[in-house]
C-alpha cells in the first residue's frame, strides 16, 4: 500500500514542481492578500482598538493559501478524469483509498509549501512570530489544515463533470469557508446566526490553531483544534473514499 | 481453460439495454475481436470484463476470477489499453511506466530494467526521459501498449486500438501483438470497427450489434454462415445498412 501512495504523492509535486505559472501564482496571490489587506485594513483595525492587523491577519491569509492550494489540487482529480488518466489508476490491482491518500498527502504538501515560502514573506511586511519553538506545530496545523481540505477537493472532483461548471463550484464552496473562518475578521463578534456556522466551519479551527502557535492566542485552544481537525478528516476520508470506491469511468 | 468466459450479460443504463444478454467465450492463446458500429456495446463490455464497470447481471470470468469478487486477481492478471488517452501529460514516458510498475507491485529493483525493455521494444527508449505532451498520438498509443505489458499480464484487452493511427504505427503494433501471442501465448481481446482489422489480426470475430452479438466465429464460418465473400457484406447483412445515431 505504502508504493502506491508514494508514487502517488511524488506525481504530485512533480507536477506541482514543473508547473512554473502554477508556482508562482500560488505563492503570489497569497502575497497579493496579505499586503493589500495588511497595508489597506491594518490602520483601520488599528482605529477600533483591534490591535495589529498585520499579526491578526497573517495566520488567517496562511490558511486561505492552504484551503485553496489544496481545494484545487483535490479538483484536480477532475482533470484526471477527463484527460484519462484515471482510468488507468482504477482498473489497476491497488486499493483505491491507497490514491486517494496519495493524492491527498501530495496535494497537502504543496499547499504546506505554500505556507512556508508565505513565512517568510509577511516577516517583510511586519510579521513576528511569537516563539520560533513552535514551528513544528505550526507545519503540523498547516498539514491537518491541507490534507483535510484536499479530501474535501478530491470528494467534489469525484463527484464533478463539467470542467467548466468547476471554477464556480469551487468558489460557491470555498468562499464561505473562508470568509466564516476568522480568517480576516474574529467570528466572536458576529451576529447570532452566523456564529454556528463559523462554528461548525473546520477552517475556523485551523486559524484558530494558527493563530495559537503563531501569535500565541487561540479561542478553542490548540488541543480542541487539532482534535476537531482529526474528526473532520476522518469524516471526509471515509466520504472520499466512498465516492472513489463507487467511481466508473 | 477459456481465459475469458461470459455467460448472460447485460448491462442497463436508466432505460437505455447498452448490453443485452451476450455470452461466448475466448480461449487462452487466442486473438478474439468484438467488432460492431458505434454504439453497439463493444466499450460498455470490455469496461465490464475489466471491472471498472458494474453489470446489472451476468456471469463474468476472467482468467478464472469472477469480475464481480475477485475484482482485484482480475486487476492484477490484466492489461488494457483504453480508446482515448490515458497517459500522464505532464510525466514522462519513463514515469508514466514507473506510476504503472508501482501499482502493479513489481519489484522495485526490477522496474528500471524491465522499463527500460519495454520502452526498447516499442522504439521509444531515447525518449523516455521526454514529457508526454510532446508525444504524437502514434507514439503516445506505443507507450501505452508497453505500459499495458510491464505486469506481464495474461489477457490484453485493447479498445478501438488503431483509431487515429499511422499505417506505420498500426502495422508495428499488430506485429508486437502477434509476436505476444505466439511467443508467450498472450490472451487479447480487442473491440474495432475496421473490418480489415478484424479480418487479418483475429483469429475468431464476435459480430455486435445494439447490444446483442449477431454471430461468432472464425472469418472464414462468418463467411459460411451468412453466404457471402467478404467480411463487409457479412457486416452490413448481420447489422444492417442503417446509419448508427
Amino acid at each position: 500500500m505504502l508504493g502506491p501512495i508514494r508514487i502517488m504523492w511524488m506525481r504530485q509535486i512533480k507536477e506541482y514542481w514543473r508547473s512554473k505559472p502554477r508556482l508562482i501564482a500560488s505563492i503570489a496571490q497569497p502575497t497579493i492578500f496579505l499586503m493589500a489587506l495588511g497595508f489597506g485594513l491594518g490602520p483601520v483595525f488599528q482605529q477600533a482598538g483591534g490591535g495589529d492587523y498585520v499579526q491578526f491577519l497573517t495566520p488567517g491569509i496562511l490558511g486561505m493559501a492552504l484551503l485553496f492550494g489544496s481545494v484545487f489540487n483535490g479538483v484536480s482529480i477532475l482533470w484526471d478524469k477527463q484527460f484519462g488518466f484515471l482510468k488507468e489508476s482504477l482498473v489497476a490491482p491497488v486499493p483505491r483509498i491507497s490514491l486517494l491518500i496519495g493524492h491527498s498527502i501530495g496535494g497537502a504538501t504543496t499547499a504546506v509549501f505554500q505556507g512556508i515560502v508565505l513565512l517568510p514573506v509577511s516577516y517583510f511586511i511586519g510579521f513576528r512570530l511569537d516563539s520560533l519553538l513552535f514551528i513544528p506545530l505550526i507545519i503540523l496545523f498547516m498539514f491537518l489544515i491541507s490534507f483535510l481540505f484536499s479530501l474535501l477537493g478530491i470528494s467534489m472532483g469525484a463527484k464533478l463533470d463539467d470542467p467548466e461548471a468547476f471554477p464556480l463550484i469551487i468558489n460557491l464552496v470555498i468562499i464561505p469557508i473562508f470568509f466564516l473562518s476568522g480568517a480576516l475578521f474574529p467570528i466572536n463578534n458576529l451576529p447570532d446566526f452566523v456564529t454556528p456556522m463559523a462554528k461548525l466551519n473546520p477552517l475556523s479551527y485551523g486559524v484558530d490553531g494558527l493563530r495559537g502557535t503563531m501569535i500565541g492566542s487561540s479561542d478553542f485552544g490548540i488541543v480542541t483544534d487539532i482534535g476537531i481537525l482529526l474528526v473532520v478528516t476522518f469524516i471526509l476520508l471515509v466520504i472520499s473514499n466512498y465516492l472513489f470506491e463507487k467511481l466508473e469511468t | 481453460m477459456n481465459a475469458i468466459e461470459v455467460d448472460s450479460l447485460t448491462k442497463i443504463y436508466k432505460k437505455f439495454t447498452a448490453v443485452d444478454n451476450i455470452t461466448f467465450n475466448v480461449n487462452e492463446g487466442e486473438i478474439f475481436a468484438f467488432l460492431g458500429p458505434n454504439g453497439a456495446g463493444k466499450t460498455t463490455s470490455l469496461k465490464i470484463l475489466t471491472t471498472i464497470l458494474q453489470p446489472t447481471s451476468g456471469n463474468i470470468r476472467v482468467n478464472g476470477y469472477d469480475v464481480l469478487h475477485k475484482k482485484n486477481d482480475v486487476r492484477k492478471s490484466i492489461g488494457v489499453i483504453f480508446q482515448s488517452n490515458s497517459l500522464d501529460e505532464k510525466l514522462t514516458a519513463y514515469e508514466n511506466m514507473e506510476y504503472h510498475a508501482v501499482l502493479y507491485r513489481l519489484p522495485k529493483k526490477e522496474i528500471k530494467g524491465r522499463v527500460n525493455k519495454l520502452l526498447e521494444n516499442v522504439e521509444l527508449l531515447d525518449r523516455k526521459d521526454d514529457l508526454i505532451k510532446t508525444f504524437s498520438g502514434g507514439m503516445k498509443r506505443r507507450i501505452e501498449i508497453a505500459r499495458g505489458l510491464i505486469h506481464t499480464p495474461q489477457v490484453l484487452f485493447l479498445d478501438e486500438p488503431t483509431l487515429g493511427l499511422d499505417a506505420h504505427t498500426r502495422a508495428f503494433m499488430w506485429e508486437y501483438i502477434r509476436n505476444l501471442k505466439e511467443n508467450n501465448n498472450l490472451t487479447v481481446f480487442l473491440t474495432t470497427h475496421n473490418l480489415d482489422e478484424a479480418e487479418k489480426i483475429a483469429d475468431r470475430i464476435a459480430i455486435i450489434d445494439k447490444g446483442k452479438i449477431q454471430t461468432i466465429g472464425t472469418f472464414e464460418q462468418i463467411k459460411e454462415i451468412t453466404g457471402v465473400d467478404t467480411l463487409e457484406q457479412a457486416f452490413l447483412k448481420l447489422t444492417g445498412h442503417e446509419i448508427r445515431r
